[in-house]
């Protein structure tokens, strides 16, 4: 059982599976989730390895799947999700179900094919339908007239006797034509110039009333009849019509022919309908039936192609009968993996059974930190700067508590911080709900996955809302002020004259029974109707926030003995962590040590003469401050102590590692301490690696001269890294030092925003906007 | 009985989440005005004669104090209602979509 404090152990291991038995191993690895594995075939292009073709046939099963998880959210049928997580199937099983996916899909895509085809044929037959009866009832009216004048437009090219004209086109033999049809609202203008300038002035557009299709492509059309004389203009006019990419209809000559034409298609429409809706039911069918298993096969398929992936990562043995995998197992659980073997093993039937071997290694094994659903939250944020290195100390256990903490006291009221509290309680209660859990809201996971450092934080505010007095922006009276008003009228500092001369007055902690004491827990609640409440606060928050930092930052500092020790770098300790620290506390540590003293040494008797931490800090680096009344004896030559303390630590911190290594490497005395290190870092970084260059150089009387050129080039480019990391160190450590302090000032910030917002929100907004009423 | 519903799912729940609200807000103002807290004095409205009247016991002061504090549970009784309102439709627009299906 590993702790959160430090990173587990982790060894490299290497497995030996038997062919037969390879894939169920690595099934059974895969469900505990063990082992991180190591690409042995680093160099194989993905394509060249062994297992390529079983991939392939997971990824075409998985492109399957998809199509159907599609049609399944279209059609909204709800998946039914399985609680436990099935296992990877055998691969004998898995050409059971890549058939039935096969068929799956075969059948959902003709379905669908014929659900298209079919409505379209239900849009076509019903556009047929009013196409007729628009234009049956423009031909009636026109019967009814009894001439055949165009009722929408004059030509001018026509005679001015009409009905002559028609007359006489008859005795040419010309036979009257009609073209129907529908076309697009937004083209029929030039669908009529276009005609009129074509066939000048011989057809006749008649365009009728719009007809708006409900479906997928509703367009506004508008129905046309054109009626034309002669066939050449005949086809002239199907060709623009065909141009504009009209749906012609063909326009029956006589009234029976039109009631043929309407009653077949009405029944044709009615059958389509039945069709159409025994096509949806089908498919409704075949997607229940398919959404039972879609869940279970999806995931089954991600785990063998998993599978499949790991065992293109190990390597075959020269006989060709084993793998070999070289695995990052933690120390703890080298039982666990054994045993793993032993079930996978065992199920799969093998007669030799796989084993696990231990090998030493000189590469820095991965870092490994097990959390839980509490621990893994704030995990998580501290990753998201960075990972630590293998076996250092990891800040996540801290951060549990100064996370929310440094929240609250930004946050800091107490209704809120209860809102917050029970949002989510409300999302623990919650947890285990399937509903909650699946939920595809962004915003929502988020908060959800977060849910135990919103509890945190929301609990961490209640008590920072009672320090601060702070519920919804109001104080509570909960003990009693500890300021009397009453005090002033019978110590006649004030009379009923003063009310009426003054719109301010000062309560004066001078005068007795006016200040009883400090309120026992928090700020005392008549500040809330004090006007100068964000003079105090400000000045209060702001110190608060500086010696918080302060303590947070020394303490970021002290976990780094803890890294020194347990890497045995003593050099660490007295190089790297005393600079630092005296660093910090000289400079900032005396700042809050001022603020302190400050309000110990002064009492509201001597306020007057209480001087300004601000102005003796300042003096202080610049060495000033004969002019200035001193807060204790000693203060002058106390400050010019420290300052030379902090001014010499940072050569120390710049050049003590760099100078210390390189005289150990020159020196080479103190070697045996150096012995027994575990951790080995790759890559250049390596106070180690020198000392082991340095031993074999020593021990081994057999060394060429080019061998010694490689070495000291190699030791000269060390030396020259660690000289650069430690000027980088430096530089960001002591400006670092510096404006973190600085900006730990958002403390204070934060919550006087909130408190101002909270206020303006909940009780000025409603003030004015009632007052604006009344008045 | 045409049809009840005039919400749709999302102004329900709005208005569900609003009156729970001012429910719990207005009722706890109330109880804190009945208690003539001192920070709730700027939300009195009170004016020069009222101070003046009083001698020892600011009498008319706490009658203000209660009234606006009867204001309140009035006002958090309208939201019970309209909460009540609320879940109403949303219940009939849950009623609805699960007919549609």
């Amino acid at each position: 059982m590993g702790s959160l404090f430090r990173s587990e152990e982790v060894c490299l291991a290497q497995l030996f599976l038997q062919s037969g038995s390879a894939y169920d191993c690595i099934s059974e690895l895969g469900e505990l989730a063990l082992v991180e594995f190591r690409d042995l075939n680093p160099n194989v292009s993905s394509f060249q390895r062994k297992f390529v073709g079983e991939i392939k046939r997971c990824e075409e099963m998985e492109r399957i799947l998809g199509y159907l998880l599609r049609e399944i959210r279209k059609a909204s049928i709800a998946l039914p999700e399985a609680e436990v997580s099935p296992a990877a199937p055998q691969p004998r099983n898995v050409l059971e179900i890549m058939e039935q996916l096969q068929r799956l899909e075969v059948e959902l895509r003709e379905v669908n094919r014929n659900k298209e085809e079919l409505q379209r044929n239900l849009v076509e037959f019903t556009e047929y339908t009013h196409v007729l009866r628009v234009t049956h009832s423009f031909v009636q009216r026109n019967s009814e007239r009894e001439s055949l004048g165009p009722q929408y437009e004059e030509f001018p090219c026509l005679e001015k006797d009409s009905v002559t004209g028609y007359t006489s086109m008859q005795r040419l033999g010309a036979k009257l034509g009609f073209i129907s049809g529908l076309i697009p609202r937004m083209k029929v203008e030039a669908f009529e110039r276009l005609l009129w300038r074509v066939c000048k002035g011989y057809t006749i557009l008649i365009s009728l009333c719009a007809y708006c299709m409900q479906g997928e492509n509703s367009m506004d059309t508008v129905v046309f009849l054109i009626s034309f004389w002669g066939d050449q203009i005949g086809q002239k006019v199907q060709k623009i019509c065909e141009c504009y990419h009209c749906h012609l209809y063909p326009h029956p000559e006589t009234d029976e022919e039109r009631c043929d034409v309407m009653e077949s298609l009405a029944t044709r429409i009615q059958d389509l309908h039945t069709v159409l809706s025994r096509t949806e039911d089908y498919l409704r069918q075949v997607l229940n039936k398919a959404s039972e298993s879609v869940f279970t096969w999806a995931i089954q398929v991600q785990k063998m192609k998993a599978i499949y992936h790991t065992l293109n990562m190990c390597s075959f043995d020269v006989t060709n009968k084993c793998l070999i995998a070289e695995v990052w197992c933690p120390v703890d659980s080298l039982a666990a993996l054994r045993g793993a073997l032993e079930e996978g093993s065992r199920r799969s039937g093998a007669t030799v059974p796989s084993f696990v071997n231990r090998i030493p290694s000189h590469d820095t094994p991965p870092t490994l930190l097990r959390t839980n659903k509490f621990t893994s939250g704030f995990q998580n944020i501290v990753e998201a700067y960075g990972v630590g290195c293998y076996r250092e100390v990891n800040p996540a256990p801290f951060t549990i508590i100064t996370f929310p903490f440094l929240f609250a006291v930004m946050f800091g009221d107490l209704g809120h911080g209860m809102v917050l509290a029970l949002f989510a309680l409300w999302m623990l209660f919650h947890e285990n709900n399937p509903r909650v859990k699946r939920s595809r809201n962004e915003i929502f996971r988020i908060l959800f996955e977060g849910r135990y450092i919103i509890l945190m934080m929301g609990i961490f505010s209640v008590y920072t809302g009672l320090i601060y007095n702070d519920c919804f922006s109001k104080s509570l009276n909960i003990f009693g002020s500890g300021w009397s008003v009453r005090a002033m009228f019978s110590q006649d500092q004030w009379t009923n004259e003063t009310l009426r001369a003054n719109v301010l007055l000062t309560l004066d902690p001078n005068v007795s029974g006016v200040f009883s004491g400090p309120y026992p827990l928090g700020i005392d609640p008549i500040w809330n109707m004090a006007s100068n409440r964000l003079t105090f606060l400000n000045s209060y928050k702001m110190k608060m926030s500086v010696i918080l930092g302060v303590i947070h930052m020394t303490f970021g500092v002290i976990l780094g003995v803890f890294n020194y020790l347990h890497f045995r770098q003593r050099f660490g300790l007295y190089l790297l962590f005393l600079p630092e620290l005296l660093f910090l506390l000289c400079l900032f540590g005396y700042l809050v040590f001022m603020v302190v003293y400050k309000w110990l040494a002064f009492s509201s008797r001597h306020s007057a003469l209480a001087p300004s931490i601000l102005v003796h800090f300042i003096n202080m680096f610049l060495m000033q401050g004969e002019a200035l009344e001193s807060l204790y004896p000693g203060q002058m030559g106390l400050q010019v102590f420290l300052l030379v303390v902090a001014f010499l630590s940072v050569p120390v911190l710049l050049l003590g590692k760099p100078l210390y290594l390189y005289w150990l490497h020159q020196g080479g005395k103190s070697l045996g301490a150096y012995r027994g290190y575990e951790r080995v870092r790759r890559g250049s970084e390596d106070d180690v690696a020198v000392m082991r260059d340095n031993d074999t150089e020593d021990g081994g009387g057999l060394s060429d001269p080019t061998n010694r050129e490689i070495q000291k080039r190699v030791r000269h480019h060390r030396h020259c890294h660690t000289a650069v990391t430690s000027v980088i160190h430096t530089i960001e450590y002591c400006l670092g030092c510096i404006s973190n302090t600085a900006s730990y000032l958002r403390l204070w910030a934060l919550s006087l925003a909130h408190g101002l917002v909270c206020n303006l929100f909940l009780f000025i907004t409603p003030k004015t906007l009632s007052h604006n009423e009344i008045h | 009985m045409a049809s009840l519903l005039f919400c749709g799912p999302k102004l329900a729940a709005c208005g569900i989440v609003i009156s729970i609200w001012g429910v719990i807000m207005l009722a706890l103002l109330g109880i804190f005005f009945n208690v003539h807290s001192g920070v709730l004095i700027e939300d009195v409205p009170f004016t020069e004669e009222d101070i003046q009247k009083d001698s020892s016991s600011p009498q008319a002061i706490y009658a203000l104090y209660d009234q606006v504090g009867y204001n309140c549970y009035i006002a958090a009784a309208i939201y019970v209602f309209i909460g009540l309102l609320s879940f109403c439709q949303a219940r009939l627009n849950k009623h609805n979509e699960y007919m549609e299906r």
